[in-house]
Order: structure tokens, then C-alpha cells, then sequence
């Protein structure tokens, strides 16, 4: 006889409420984890879009998302032409704010040469851009539709194909235009201020200018080596793909990191000490019953085990209830939430762990009733 | 059961004091004894000695013909287990389990003592039926009347059939009527089942129901 399971089975409804009730707070949690790691891969996701393996930036700088770059637009070429080099691609990226049914919306902005690597790595609806000006391939979480026309700058774009799962390290949503429309919506000057740096004697601002070279090398050249040979012109800086994720990675989101991993980490002390206390209350409030087991002889063995398995069964229904309340809201978060089973695996075991510890309390409890407390006097 | 020269107490020096003193004992099969004294007197000290939860600072007992106590020590290591197949408890507020119907009540102290699932309900079942509550056998304890309740607690302590039934005040939720059914159960399932039952009582309507009566005064019978 599962004395354990008839406890529960008697107080049912109280049981399946304490179950909810931890299963928010374990969702909470399960939500902390998916949005740190969702932080991270967002970091990660322009940097991994083009799938190169160098980035050429501004010298003595770590851009173009850690810091601004701005480089000749004739750098591609000159890249291109290094041995090793399969392909190369000049890229642009700024943060633009537009209006959008009638409320503010912000665009990650990515000007790319077409046919050359920096493009949107897959289109899901529509096409890609194939005019050289003023259509733009827009990642579905802006909410833009096929044929919706938006303006940016001064002029308006038609939106001709959706991505998914382009956004930048603030989770704004990436559109991707050409690089000539995008070096004119960051360089171009209003005709107002190109007036006054005309009076002012300034030539125009050469409008050739690119935040990014990307290149691809032959899979059997050395990153490091050809990073070597570019960084020997002064002006530019080499970085490879694998130093531009731990730049994304550990400096630009590293405080909301370990905020939210801190945060986290809270949470979860927090849930350990509740687990503890339910599981510590749910003992006590059998004492009596306890000490009449163990007055009529039943071994500490089966009172054990009827405290171990009810934290057991708290702590592995409230998980379930969490995990399943998280994975079916997940999508409607602001920012990305990314559960992979290993993280689920891994706050499940140690919810599990927890429960064993937090039982421990009740068991250590349990044991120290005097059965004589059964018969009274 | 025998008990010779108990003695148990609490404390030492001044803070000492002397819950028993000296006591001896013995209980036959089938016989049905009362302890009785005012509060204070050693009779539930008397009865944990004997029930085999509370270690007595002198004294010898035998049960069932064999030495559990010798000198003040235990001569078993696993008195649950003594307890489990010898001794049956009967209380107050009958203890029942509260999250077990009644006929589970009966059937779990089996299964702890190793009888099988269906032979113990079984069992259960006929015992319920033999103190007229098996109509009420799914029912809960919060169900029960104290009558009710009172009598799966008697069967419980008889599922085992135990040698010796303790029982602590068994009557006193009970009207005289119902203490005297009770009494007159407990006086027959000694003789049917050979076994000794020892009651702490206060209620003076079941004094009558006793084969012998001890009082205890200061610790002494």
C-alpha cells in the first residue's frame, strides 16, 4: 500500500494546488533560463547570419556591433582578391525607428551587396530582392506583411520576402535592403544639412563607405593566418567569426547576461527554500499520524518514503505543470525564449535535487517524533 | 506478559524524579486488567514501559515467554518489529490514519508485517465485520462516528494477533452504553484470541468489566 499516494489522493485538491502554484513559480524560472539563453543567441544570430568566416572592421576597432566601423566601400574588393578568399561581401548596419500602422516601430537595418555573402540566410515567404533599389526582405517579428510598403529615411521600401529569427542584440527585428539604399539612408545628409555643409565650404560625404567587409575562406585556409595578413594594413582590423561571438557574447550583452543569469539564479534559491517549507509544512501537519506508525511499528523505512516520494511527486508535477505552461506561452514573449531540452533536462534535475534536500527537512522531522506522542500523556 | 521491578525516571539529582518505582506485574492470556491512579501517577509511563517505547531505568519483562527487558535494557534491537507482531494499540482518539478508509486502516498494519495485499484485506474485512462496522469499511475516519472509529481501531490492534492490547482510555469518548459494548468486545477477543489486554482508564462506568484492577500511587502499584 502507497501510503504516500493515499495522502495525496485525501487531500487532492490541495495538493494539485500546491502542484500549480509551484509549477508557476518553476515556470518563472524555466521563462529566466529560455530568456538569458534567448539573449545570447539573439546576440549571436546577425553574427552567424552570413555564415563567414572573417569580419574586416575599422582599425583598432570591435565592430560593427560592439563598436562603430566605418571602412572604404573598395575594401571588399581588395579583401576579395587575398588568396583563400572564396567570396566577400561589404555590409552596413544601423537601428532605424519608423512609423508603422500607426506606432513607432525599430528596424535593424542590414545593407548587403546581393549575390555576395551578408544576405538574409533564408526566405520563408516571398522572394529575395531583386531590384537594386528600394525593396527589402523583413524578419516576420516586425510584423510586416508581403507587399507592405514602409518608409525608412526618405524614402519607402516594399516589403518583397520574410525571414525568421533575424533580430539584433535588443531583439529589434532585422530588414535587410541593398547596400547602396542602406549607405544612403546612413550617409545620405537631409537636403537642408547638405545645404548648410555646402555654405560651410565641406565637400559632400563620400557616400562609399561600409561598416563591415565579410569573407568566406576556402575550408582548408587558416582564419588566423588570414586574419594575420589583413590586419598588416593599418587601416583595417581582422576579427574571426569565432572572436566576434565571444565579443557578442561576453561584452555587448554581457550585464543583461549576468543580470538575468543572477536574477536566475535567485529564483532559484527562492524556489528551493518554498519547496522546502511546502514539503517541511506537509510533514508536519502529519505528526500525529507519523507517530501512530510508528507506535504500531512501521519502520522508518516506510515513513521515509512516504515523505520522500510526496516531495518527489510535488516537485516533478509542478515542474511538468511549469515547463508545459512555459513551451505553450514561450512565442508570445516580447523577446525570444529559448528552451532547449538540456536547460529543461537540467532545472528538472535539479528541482529533483532539490526535492531530495528539501524532503530531508520533513524526514529529519518525522524521525524525531516520539512515538509515545500517539498515545497522549 | 511479566514485568518485575520496574522502575523508570526522569532527571537526576535534585530535577529527579521517580515516575515508577518497583513495579511488578503480570498479565494473563485472556484477561482483561485496568491500570488506574490519578494524573501523575505513572500510568502512561507504566504503559509505553510495556508497550516498548520508553526505555525503563531498572526492571525485567517477559512477553509471550520470551525476556524483551533485562535489567533495565532491551534485549531486542528492533522493538518495532516486537511491537508490530505482539502488541496491539488501542487509544483515546482512536489514532486512526486519517487518509486511509477503514478497511485500509486494518489491512496496513498486516502489510507492515509482511502478510501479502489480498490476504490482509481479507483479513481486514472480517474483523471489521466481526465488530459489526464492516457496512462502514470504505468509509473514512472524519465518516465515522467515535463508536465506529473506535471499533477499526480495536480491530486494527487485533489484525496481528497480538499477544498483549494496550489500550489508553478506549471508552472515554464514549457514553456508558457504548463503553460498556466496547469493554464487553475487547473482554471477548481476549478470550477468542488468547491474548492479555491492559487498559488505562479513569471511567469508573467499565470498572466492573475488569478481571483485576491495579492503581498506581507515586509511581508504586
Amino acid at each position: 500500500m502507497n501510503l504516500a499516494y493515499r495522502d495525496i489522493r485525501h487531500n487532492l485538491g490541495r495538493f494539485l494546488l500546491t502542484c500549480l502554484g509551484l509549477g508557476l513559480l518553476l515556470g518563472v524560472v524555466l521563462a529566466m533560463i529560455g530568456i538569458y539563453r534567448g539573449l545570447v543567441v539573439d546576440a549571436l544570430t546577425i553574427a552567424r547570419a552570413p555564415a563567414v568566416d572573417l569580419w574586416v572592421v575599422e582599425a583598432n576597432t570591435r565592430g560593427p556591433f560592439a563598436e562603430a566601423s566605418r571602412i572604404p566601400g573598395d575594401t571588399r574588393e581588395a579583401i576579395a582578391r587575398i588568396a583563400d578568399v572564396t567570396a566577400a561581401g561589404s555590409l552596413t548596419y544601423q537601428t532605424v525607428e519608423t512609423e508603422h500602422q500607426g506606432g513607432k516601430l525599430r528596424l535593424y537595418v542590414i545593407g548587403h551587396e546581393l549575390t555576395r555573402p551578408g544576405g538574409p540566410p533564408e526566405i520563408i515567404e516571398g522572394r529575395e530582392i531583386a531590384r537594386s533599389h528600394y525593396e527589402m526582405v523583413a524578419d516576420r517579428s516586425s510584423g510586416l506583411t508581403l507587399g507592405k510598403r514602409i518608409r525608412l529615411g526618405r524614402n519607402t521600401f516594399t516589403v518583397v520576402g520574410l525571414t525568421r529569427h533575424q533580430v539584433n542584440s535588443g531583439s529589434d527585428p532585422a530588414v535587410y535592403i541593398t547596400l547602396a539604399d542602406a549607405q544612403k539612408l546612413q550617409f545620405d545628409l537631409a537636403p537642408a544639412a547638405a545645404r548648410v555643409q555646402r555654405a560651410r565650404g565641406a565637400s559632400g560625404a563620400n557616400l562609399d563607405t561600409v561598416n563591415a567587409v565579410v569573407a568566406r575562406l576556402h575550408p582548408n585556409a587558416s582564419r588566423d593566418a588570414t586574419a594575420t595578413t589583413i590586419r598588416r594594413w593599418k587601416h583595417l582590423a581582422a576579427l574571426t567569426q569565432d572572436e566576434q561571438e565571444v565579443i557578442l557574447s561576453r561584452s555587448l550583452v554581457d550585464r543583461a547576461r549576468r543580470q538575468i543569469g543572477l536574477f536566475t539564479s535567485l529564483l532559484l534559491i527562492v524556489s528551493a527554500v518554498i519547496i522546502a517549507l511546502i514539503i517541511y509544512t506537509m510533514t508536519m501537519e502529519k505528526l500525529k499520524p507519523i507517530a501512530t506508525l510508528k507506535l504500531i511499528g512501521a519502520p522508518d523505512r516506510t515513513i521515509v518514503g512516504m515523505i520522500v516520494q510526496q516531495a518527489l511527486a510535488l516537485g516533478l508535477i509542478g515542474f511538468a505543470i511549469g515547463a508545459a505552461l512555459i513551451v505553450g506561452v514561450k512565442e508570445h514573449f516580447p523577446r525570444r525564449v529559448v528552451l532547449e531540452p538540456d536547460n529543461v533536462a537540467a532545472l528538472g534535475v535539479v528541482v529533483i535535487a532539490v526535492c531530495l534536500l528539501a524532503s530531508a527537512l520533513g524526514v529529519r522531522a518525522a524521525l524525531k517524533i516520539d512515538p509515545a506522542t500517539a498515545l497522549g500523556g | 506478559m511479566r514485568v518485575e521491578g520496574v522502575s523508570k525516571h526522569f532527571g537526576e539529582g535534585e530535577t529527579r524524579v521517580d515516575a515508577l518505582r518497583d513495579v511488578s506485574l503480570d498479565v494473563f492470556p485472556g484477561e482483561v486488567v485496568a491500570l488506574l491512579g490519578p494524573s501523575g501517577s505513572g500510568k502512561t509511563t507504566l504503559l509505553n514501559v510495556i508497550g516498548c517505547i520508553l526505555d525503563p531505568s531498572a526492571g525485567t519483562m517477559e512477553l509471550d515467554g520470551e525476556r524483551v527487558l533485562h535489567d533495565g535494557q532491551w534485549q531486542r534491537g528492533d522493538l518495532r518489529r516486537l511491537r508490530l507482531d505482539k502488541i496491539g494499540f488501542i487509544f483515546q482518539a482512536h489514532n486512526l490514519l486519517p487518509f486511509l478508509d477503514a478497511i485500509d486502516n486494518v489491512t496496513v498494519i498486516q502489510q507492515l508485517a509482511g502478510t501479502d495485499a489480498g490476504t490482509a484485506r481479507k483479513r481486514a474485512s472480517q474483523l471489521l465485520d466481526d465488530l459489526e462496522v464492516g457496512h462502514r469499511k470504505h468509509a473514512m475516519p472524519a465518516k465515522l462516528s467515535g463508536g465506529e472509529a473506535q471499533r477499526v481501531a480495536i480491530a486494527r490492534a487485533l489484525a496481528n494477533s497480538p499477544r498483549i492490547i494496550l489500550a489508553d482510555e478506549p471508552t472515554a469518548a464514549l457514553d456508558s452504553k457504548r463503553a460498556g459494548i466496547v469493554m464487553d468486545l475487547l473482554r471477548k477477543l481476549a478470550i477468542a484470541r488468547d491474548a492479555a489486554v491492559i487498559t488505562v482508564t479513569h471511567d469508573e462506568k467499565i470498572f466492573d468489566r475488569f478481571d483485576r484492577i491495579f492503581e498506581l500511587r507515586d509511581g508504586r502499584l
